[in-house]
């Protein structure tokens, strides 16, 4: 498919309706439009529960203006195995045609309970695209730890700060050989389309990991969900890369990053690692985000992208 | 094709947009027309999409399903759009 | 009538995958467990070699066989899959989904007892613990039953009116690893019993949400007319039998084998099997047998019609229901007898939990016992648990 140079070449691709009872600026709803705006139509969305699902289909009402169906929790990408394999023998059999498969889920029905339906979808190598809108918690039930949580952030089963770093989904899906994975921030949407784009022309799983800042979770004012994804990449805290066959390209280079202190201030969840007695939890933070960094580029350099 | 027997789906795509969403909003955007270019920064940053084009080619808020977030206000590079009470 | 006739030697899973090949499935998900793995590694080498066209997918779990059945059904696929005992377990909450959604799934069950201990043996339990699923559930006496059960199967899951998936249960190692000859049909015959029916599908050209939440409001109304279609299903397996092109296999709610006038035994499975063969030795005299072969929806009618005339009730199950007044079978006859303001003396009698297959001796002795019984003023035990403190 064509890359994406102009916004207004996305005007009037929406997969989504408004009417959702989706939060006010929530991040989440605008990455997942740029997502459906960028992809090429046949296709098929899975959801797994979550905020995403519930606040776009409640009876007798749906939000999305495509086919799309949600089962269960903890089984998008096996759901998603079984369109992708049955629409494959149908249209052989002359009694369907293949569409593109994109499974939408939140970190919750990915990084943990979906996991093993994930992994399984991707040793298997179905022909899917996998988005990841990362909130960074259990959204819907109320603001749970999940393995996407940050180290330190306050959550409800973390009411101190969480203790564990953030779990590398995108690593445990190299390790699966897809032959794309890739992080994107809905303030990036040039990056994000295009990377929609070309994770739907592999003929293979492939995973894109997109952070969702969320006003409520995070708690902070609506209107500023644009400002801390721009925050989150400028810091370091979500890096920019794409991984394709095993070798890496950061797209988005920080000679120099915002303080993290910026990004922390900014959101209630992380603001108490300001504390003074709270320091060595900021201390971790920032080494969490430090060796993370460095990490990619020493993956950069080890295996560059072409 | 309407399914005979009540199989939890909907058929019809999209019919979230027949609900208002007014009642969400305290703030609501404003666009000050002289200041916009019509670039589409905002409506690409729009959670719902509450923003749209009209024939004229202009952007325009769809005030049926903005909740006021403020984003686009926040976002717009011309600072084009004021945020102002929806009681006012 | 020049249908020919076609014997082959074959288990209760050979029959079922050789039946799934016939009905020509598109799709089949599984994951191996003990006693039903036969099914699906000859259902894989069915696809392999070409007999079936069909997508094999090897999914990591029961949990995502099923789901991944989900979807393929909602692409509008004739999907099977297969499972035992832990498997049904864990695929426990899409169960509900499954029915919930009006997906026309097939399932062989082969029965498994339930951990713990483990065991992979052959009991009831399995099934009886997601007896509620909303699934349409028949019984197998044996491998033959299998073959014709599961091709009917498809049929009534398929059918308009009921879109509900249907499992088709045989008892582990004794009926799916017991060899018998089994008489099949031309692939042809069944293809033309099979005719692929339209439902609403995912499609780019008519967008359709599935799997939608339904609050308060609405749930109430979806749950019921669930039920009721699962009712409903009772009338459609009349329809679904009478059209069966082989009248010896067309599926029947019940059968009834001797005058049910005096001792009634009543159960499902491959055990009946034996009761048939040891009432047949004692020459049917004051004996009858009531073999289930659908066991949800629950033949009431049938049921109702058959009981009351008996002078005793043998309700044999293959499972226990842990702290409740009755096992499974027992407790619905016992429900049935009371809304027909009927008192039957009635013996609720456990076998088999486990793998420990009552012997042609065991089943004898106690039917023998309880005639003895009815004959000296009526039947006394109420529950036993037959071959208990023995060993198989």
């Amino acid at each position: 498919m064509m890359q994406v140079t102009r916004l207004d070449e996305l005007y009037g691709r929406e997969g989504i309706s408004p009417g959702h009872t989706a939060c006010q600026g929530c991040g989440a709803m605008i990455a997942i439009r740029q997502v459906l705006m960028a992809a090429e139509p046949p296709y098929i969305v899975v959801s797994p529960t979550g905020c995403l699902e519930v606040v776009t289909s409640q009876y007798p009402f749906t939000a999305w203006r495509v086919p799309w169906v949600h089962v269960a929790f903890e089984n998008a990408a096996a759901v998603a195995s079984g369109i992708e394999a049955a629409l494959k023998v149908l249209e052989k059999k002359g009694r369907g045609r293949r569409h593109k498969i994109i499974v939408i889920g939140g970190d919750g029905g990915t990084f943990d309970i979906g996991l093993q339906a994930l992994s399984g979808a991707f040793e298997r190598r179905h022909s899917l695209l996998y988005v990841c809108y990362d909130n960074e918690a259990y959204m819907n039930t109320g603001i749970q730890r999940s393995a996407a949580t940050p180290v330190g952030a306050r959550t409800t089963t973390t009411p101190r700060g969480k203790t564990e770093p953030k779990k590398d989904i995108v690593s445990i899906l190299v390790a699966h050989g897809s032959p794309y994975c890739a992080t994107a921030s809905p303030h990036l949407w040039k990056d994000l389309t295009n990377k929609v784009r070309k994770a739907l022309s592999f003929e293979a799983p492939t995973f894109l990991h997109v952070i969702a800042p969320c006003p409520r979770g995070w708690n902070y004012e609506p209107r500023l969900t644009i400002k801390l994804a721009k925050l989150a990449v400028e810091t370091r805290v979500f890096p920019i890369y794409e991984v394709e066959n095993g070798r890496y390209r950061i797209n988005y280079m920080t000679a120099r990053p915002r303080p993290i202190e910026e990004y922390v201030a900014a959101q209630a969840r992380l603001a108490h690692l300001l504390r003074p007695e709270n320091r060595h939890l900021l201390e971790e933070f920032k080494k969490s985000v430090e060796e993370r960094w460095s990490h990619l580029l020493e993956l950069a350099k080890a295996f560059p992208a072409p | 094709m309407q399914p005979s027997i009540l199989i939890p789906l909907v058929s019809e795509p999209g019919n979230t947009a027949s609900r208002d969403m007014t009642s969400w909003r305290t703030l609501r955007p404003v666009i000050e027309r002289e200041k916009c270019t019509n670039c589409l920064i905002c409506w690409i940053f729009c959670p719902e999409p509450a923003i749209f084009r009209n024939s004229l080619g202009q952007v325009e808020i769809d005030y049926m399903h903005c909740k006021g977030c403020g984003i686009c206000a926040e976002e717009c590079p011309r600072k084009a759009i004021r945020m102002v009470l929806e009681h006012e | 009538m020049s249908s020919l006739k076609q014997l082959r030697l074959m288990t209760g899973n050979d029959a079922v995958a050789y039946a799934v090949k016939q009905a020509d499935v598109d799709f089949i998900s599984a994951y191996p467990i003990t006693p039903q793995t036969i099914i699906v590694e000859r259902l894989s080498e069915f696809v392999e070699s070409g007999e079936l066209n069909a997508a094999f997918v090897p999914v990591e779990s029961e949990h995502s066989a099923l789901s991944a059945c989900i979807g393929a059904s909602l692409c509008g696929a004739r999907v099977f899959t297969s499972t035992s005992s832990q498997g049904l377990a864990l695929m426990h909450e899409v169960l509900y989904i499954a029915a919930g959604m009006r997906c026309p799934i097939v399932m062989a069950v082969v029965n498994r007892a339930l951990s713990a201990p483990l065991n992979i043996h052959g009991d009831h339990s399995d099934m009886m613990g997601s007896r509620d699923s909303g699934w349409i559930q028949l019984f197998c006496e044996n491998p033959q039953e299998a073959y014709h059960y599961t091709i009917q199967a498809f049929r009534l899951a398929e059918s308009p009116n009921v879109l509900l998936p249907v499992a088709v249960n045989l008892d582990g190692f004794t009926v799916s690893h017991s060899s018998e000859p089994v008489e099949i049909l031309p692939s042809e015959t069944v293809q033309d019993y099979l005719p692929r029916r339209e439902r609403p599908v995912l499609d780019y050209d008519n967008p359709m949400s599935f799997g939608i939440f339904a609050l308060p409001t609405h749930y109430y109304e979806f749950k019921v007319e669930q039920v009721q279609a699962l009712e409903e299903a009772s009338r459609t397996i009349g329809e679904v039998s009478k059209s069966y092109p082989e009248p010896s296999g067309a599926l029947k709610k019940v059968t009834v084998d001797g005058e049910p006038d005096g001792l009634v035994v009543v159960g499902m499975g491959g055990t009946m099997g034996t009761v048939r063969h040891v009432l047949r030795s004692l020459g049917w005299r004051g004996y009858a047998l009531v073999s289930l072969r659908v066991f949800c929806p629950f033949p009431r009618d049938e049921l109702v019609e058959i009981l009351p005339r008996a002078e005793a009730v043998v309700v044999m199950d293959r499972a226990v229901s842990p702290g409740m007044p009755s096992p499974p079978i027992a407790s619905n006859i016992k429900s049935l007898l009371y809304d027909e303001g009927v008192r039957v003396p009635l013996v609720s009698a456990v076998y088999g939990l486990g793998g420990r297959e009552p012997t042609v001796g065991m089943v004898r002795s106690l039917l023998e016992k309880l005639a003895g019984e009815v004959k000296t003023g009526g039947v006394r035990t109420r529950s036993l648990y037959l071959g208990y403190g023995g060993r198989a």
